[in-house]
């Protein structure tokens, strides 16, 4: 049986066929793509699931791409790993970490949402595709464009940083460098998408694209034994990714692979750009635009499309969101590396440092079974930390100048 | 005081499919006014029943987001231009 699906407004329910679209024309809400749950129980099982490969496309069946696409790239299926000794420094018991930091092919979690997207590009014909970037989407979109052939523009804003511009470059793509920060690149895309024959993945395919967050959800639940955790900790740039891992648990429930429990989600944001953390903690519904000014530019996103879903589904769940500074995220990048292994970009570290915080105020239980996700690569980042980890000591090459550091 | 509104194309039915037209005002809710005086029902699309913007819309005068400066009594010179660009882009 084929799968099902179609656009549907978010917020007055309204249906669209499949296009690339993402307002809808009656009230310029969001439109987001609407599964046949029903018919999806018989394709979407632990069983046919345990089947498919070892990559997000096991969860091909509640994915909407059609059921002939062949993906080409093995994104997701990354690993969540325990992580006592992290839990230990910041007092808590309970801890795992959900590692995009190796997704691949790019090493962030924009892996998931461009091979859906681009499944939708070609899918609609496109044979040119775009996206607006603070970086990971670019490097994901290029690598991606690239596999499959398809000619690339990304629009980045001017603070990028060098890694995430060689990362995209290297592929081929037509990287255009924007004299603005991220909201005025984001507007700027919106208006060639409406005038170019382009797939901008983060513009009109933004409700396909959006669709891959959900399989970071799927992924939790299954390798935490087809069970969902107490607590979810998510990094907030557009605020798409916590609301989609709550869509993905929501789903889960609905076809009954795991039982029904109350998830707790948490917001990440680093101070310098916290529109939703904002309004999280001041009561607001909607949050108000910010000028972003923070080192975490993957999070950087001033005016977040999906803002008012992500506080929506932080304050229904009973979580909360917090904000932390510069040198917070940075002493946590440190921290995840030094106590894990694991090294993360400035998003992870505003994520580990978040944690750290709703520990201290009291606002996430530590007793309880907490998620984390990390949603890139350290290597993205080195200028973050760049200036605390250099040698120990210098010394000539000889047996007596390294006794005499006295290092043990 | 012309203004040159760039429409987005969620928009176009009520301008006959044009992306851009020329209204008068000297600030983001006269603007409207014209807007509406001239396609009737637009600014019902772009106003709540508050008569405030509505939450996915984006609005700009100039290259500035309303939002920082007046919202509705942002001021716009002669010439200037306004563009309406829904709010559902970007990020993730």
């Amino acid at each position: 049986m084929a799968s099902f699906y179609e656009l549907c407004c978010r917020e007055c329910g309204k249906r669209f066929p499949n296009q690339p679209l993402s307002a809808c024309d009656e009230c310029f809400s969001s439109l987001e793509v609407a599964y046949d749950l029903a018919a999806a129980k018989q394709t979407f099982t632990r069983e046919a699931i345990a089947r498919g490969p070892q990559s997000m496309w096991r969860y091909q069946a509640l994915l909407p791409v059609p059921d002939d696409y062949i993906p080409t790239t093995p994104s997701g299926m990354t690993p969540l790993m325990a992580a006592p000794r992290l839990a230990k420094r910041i007092g808590a018991t309970n801890l795992y970490l959900k590692n995009d930091a190796v997704c691949l092919p790019t090493l962030s979690f924009k892996d998931r949402v461009v091979s859906v997207a681009l499944a939708a590009a070609k899918n609609f014909g496109f044979d040119t595709v775009g996206c607006s970037s603070t970086g990971n989407l670019a490097n994901a979109v290029a690598a991606h464009a690239a596999r499959l052939g398809l000619k690339t523009y990304i629009l980045v804003p001017t603070d990028l940083e060098p890694a995430k511009i060689l990362n995209t470059r290297v592929y081929g793509a037509n990287l255009v460098r924007i004299d603005g920060n991220y909201d005025q690149v984001n507007r700027l895309c919106t208006q060639i998408a409406e005038r170019y024959e382009w797939g901008f993945v983060n513009v009109n395919l933004r409700p396909y694209y959006a669709e891959g967050s959900k399989t970071v959800g799927y992924e939790i639940a299954e390798q935490l034994g087809w069970r969902l955790p107490d607590n979810v900790v998510v990094p907030m740039a557009g605020g798409a990714l916590i609301s989609k891992i709550r869509k993905a648990f929501g789903e889960l429930i609905e076809l009954g692979l795991v039982e029904n429990k109350p998830v707790r989600f948490f917001g990440a944001q680093a101070t310098g750009c916290s529109p939703i953390a904002h309004a999280v903690k001041n009561g607001l519904s909607h949050h108000e635009p910010q000028r972003p000014n923070t080192i975490a530019r993957s999070l950087a996103i001033g005016n977040p499309a999906d803002g008012h879903y992500a506080i929506k589904v932080i304050t229904q769940s009973g979580g909360w969101s917090e904000d932390v500074s510069d040198p917070e995220l940075v002493e946590c990048i440190q921290m995840l590396a030094e106590t894990e292994g694991v090294f993360t970009e400035t998003a992870g570290g505003v994520t580990v440092a978040t944690l750290k915080k709703l520990i201290e105020t009291g606002q996430l239980d530590p007793e309880a079974e907490t998620v984390i996700i990390n949603s890139g690569d350290g290597l993205k980042t080195l200028d973050a930390v760049a200036d605390r980890v250099g040698p120990k000591v210098t010394i000539p090459a000889s047996y007596d100048a390294f006794v005499k550091a006295g290092l043990q | 005081m012309s203004v040159s509104v760039r429409v987005p194309t969620i928009l176009r039915p009520y301008t006959q499919g044009a992306s851009e037209v020329s209204v008068e005002g000297s600030t983001l809710s006269e603007v409207l006014e014209s807007l509406d005086t001239s396609y009737p029902g637009i600014k019902g699309r772009v106003l709540d029943e508050s008569g405030e913007l509505r939450r996915f819309v984006n609005v700009y005068v100039d290259n500035d987001d309303v939002r920082f400066s007046e919202g509705l009594q942002t001021s716009i010179k002669d010439g200037g231009q306004v563009s309406i660009i829904p709010a559902v882009a970007g990020g993730c």
